[in-house]
């Protein structure tokens, strides 16, 4: 028998069905992995016993024949949702060691569809950051190198544990989050599938707030047949989520299959950015090719606000984020450090409590909201942002499907490697995945081929607002025509 | 736009985040680092054009103003620093 942990989630699944092994089994040989890969730092709290028990009870249900559709399969669960009764921290020391008395929508979906909690999984503090070095728990080390080195990479970030630990095999899959690309640029960076759904599609409710109006949570995983499964469990209405489409969610697994014949994909011009390594152009080009090859037509477009994007995003995130971020006072809930006054225990909870990007980006969003400067800044970005979801309306009302670009700007980096003088160096990460939040639009990111170096790359694809059918079966092209990844070998225990 | 020291400090207080003199030079460098980023922002025409106020084309929803949950004053203070009888307590604000 194969290694329990190699197995996609629908492989798993199919195990299960045939009693090839029982869901203890999986996800003990998932339990085993990650005590073995603590040098990683993917996983900031494991929950053994708690797996245990939720995999005897899926094969209760399975022996009974009441199986859900992610029966017994063992996940990670990223450290911004909330989970009752077992400490979330949003990766920052101003939530101390809060443990929840309620259960995220997203979550309890999973639940509900019989998948098995392995633990919480770090990721960076608020999910503020591209390469995971945020976290107050510390960086998540990536399992893959360059060729013939040892340097310790990034997974990327936000969710970099997430991908860390399904590329690692520590879990099947991951759930995620997205607000700028924390899905997607974690996902190319370590060879896995990512899905940010379109805005709505997933409850928002307990889910730690970073910026509101462009939060979604997405799944990590293998495959794109697995991204499909995952999201079916984890999307659909919520009557506690206001901004919670009340939209039913369609057989993604089904749609996987689909193929892209006659399908018209955009190609953006914009996209072609100066400076553009000439990997990431050529792997662009071979995705062009591998989808004119399965039926598709490449049309030439123009999202010609496509460079305002990331400047407009550090204004509305950082605005969003410094009042979701008033909460943490130090009277309700985590750190309090004491004080002369109650101002004065509020200053000192906050400076103790958040690392140094939430300071900046809380400060920013302060700024760009103050008396005098909301006009110049937020209301700009805001007209900038409808200009920039006009020109994808554009592009969709001329009949195209969906768009290809790449993912990221280049293949993963080293860990301080990047933006420890100016903060600009480590955003310009977003520049191709930031679009798609302002614009509330789909986008999944498929592994498509590997750098000089040996490290993964991985393509984008933007879909029509809650289209996501036809990015999992334009994602399936290109993964089929790029090959399985082989994850690599455990180096770290 | 670029902030000076006072501007870094008023904002800190605003933001309820406590500085040190050491900190200010590079709070100051890096938002300033943002800000020159962001400037771009200002060559493009953004005349009659609505501000974003929803991404999805969707309306609010509503709901019955009526109670949907309640007795839970054990679990609302279950994870606060200092309580005293369901009560948050506080450094003392009123003289």
């Amino acid at each position: 028998m194969t290694d329990l942990t190699d197995l996609t989630l629908a492989e798993a699944r199919e195990g299960l069905a045939k009693k090839s092994f029982s869901a203890r089994e999986l996800t003990q040989a998932h339990l085993d992995a990650v005590a073995k890969a603590r040098a990683l730092n993917a996983y900031v709290l494991e929950t053994p016993e708690k797996a245990l028990a939720m995999a005897d009870a899926s094969d209760a249900r399975l022996a009974k024949g009441e199986a859900g559709p992610l029966e017994g399969l063992p996940i990670g669960v990223k450290d911004l949702f909330c989970t009752e009764g077992v400490r979330s921290t949003a990766c920052s020391r101003i939530l101390d060691d809060f443990t929840p008395r309620y259960e995220s929508t997203v979550t309890a979906n999973l639940w509900r569809a019989g998948a098995v909690m392995l633990g919480k999984i770090n990721c960076d503090e608020f999910a503020m950051g591209s390469s995971n070095e945020t976290s107050a728990f510390g960086p998540v080390v990536s399992p893959w190198r360059r060729a013939g080195s040892d340097a310790a990479l990034v997974p990327g970030g936000s969710s970099g544990g997430s991908a860390a630990a399904v590329s690692a095999r520590l879990a099947l899959a991951a759930t995620a989050t997205d607000t700028g690309g924390s899905i997607r640029q974690p996902a190319a960076f370590t060879g896995t599938v990512g899905i940010k759904p379109t805005y709505g599609r997933c409850s928002r409710w307990g889910i730690v707030a970073f910026a509101s109006s462009l939060d979604q949570a997405g799944p990590i995983t293998k495959s794109v047949e697995d991204a499909a499964m995952m999201l079916q469990a984890m999307a659909g209405p919520d009557a506690k989520d206001t901004t919670c489409a009340d939209m039913p969610v369609p057989d993604y697994r089904a749609a996987v299959s689909r193929g892209v014949r006659g399908l018209r994909i955009g190609i953006p011009k914009e996209y072609r950015v100066e400076g553009m390594p000439a990997e990431i152009e050529a792997l662009w080009q071979q995705g062009q090719d591998w989808l004119r090859a399965a039926g598709a037509e490449m049309v030439e477009i123009s999202l010609p606000h496509t460079k305002y994007a990331l400047p407009a995003y550090y204004i509305v995130a950082p605005a969003e984020a410094s009042s979701n971020l008033a909460r943490y006072d130090g009277v309700r809930y985590g750190l309090r450090v004491p004080g002369r006054d109650i101002t004065d225990m509020y200053e000192m909870t906050r400076a103790e409590g958040f690392g140094r990007e939430v300071k900046r980006r809380v400060m920013i969003g302060t700024y760009v909201l103050s008396a005098g400067y909301y006009d110049a800044y937020y209301l700009r970005a805001q007209k900038i942002r409808t200009l920039i979801k006009r020109d994808f309306e554009e592009a969709y009302a001329a009949g195209v499907d969906a768009i290809l670009t790449p993912a990221t700007p280049s293949a993963a980096f080293g860990i301080g490697e990047k933006g420890s003088g100016d903060p600009v160096e480590m955003y310009l990460n977003d520049i191709f995945t930031v679009t798609v939040n302002m614009a509330g639009l789909p986008g999944i990111s498929v592994p498509a081929g590997f750098d000089a170096q040996g490290l993964p790359l991985g393509l984008q694809l933007i879909g029509r607002a809650f289209d996501e059918e036809t990015l999992f079966a334009t994602g399936r092209v290109i993964e089929e025509a790029a090959g399985r990844v082989t994850y690599p070998q455990p180096w770290w225990g | 736009m670029s902030v000076d020291t006072d501007t870094v400090r008023r904002i800190a207080r605003l933001a309820r985040i406590r500085v040190t003199d050491e900190d200010v030079p590079h709070l100051q460098g890096e938002l300033n680092a943002i800000l020159a980023f962001v400037e771009q922002l200002s060559e493009v025409d953004v005349e009659g054009v609505e501000p974003m106020t929803s991404v999805t084309p969707m309306r609010i929803k509503t709901r019955e103003d009526g109670v949907a949950d309640g007795d839970k004053a054990d679990d609302i203070v279950a994870n606060a620093p200092v309580t005293e009888d369901h009560f948050f307590v506080v450094p003392k604000v009123v003289e």
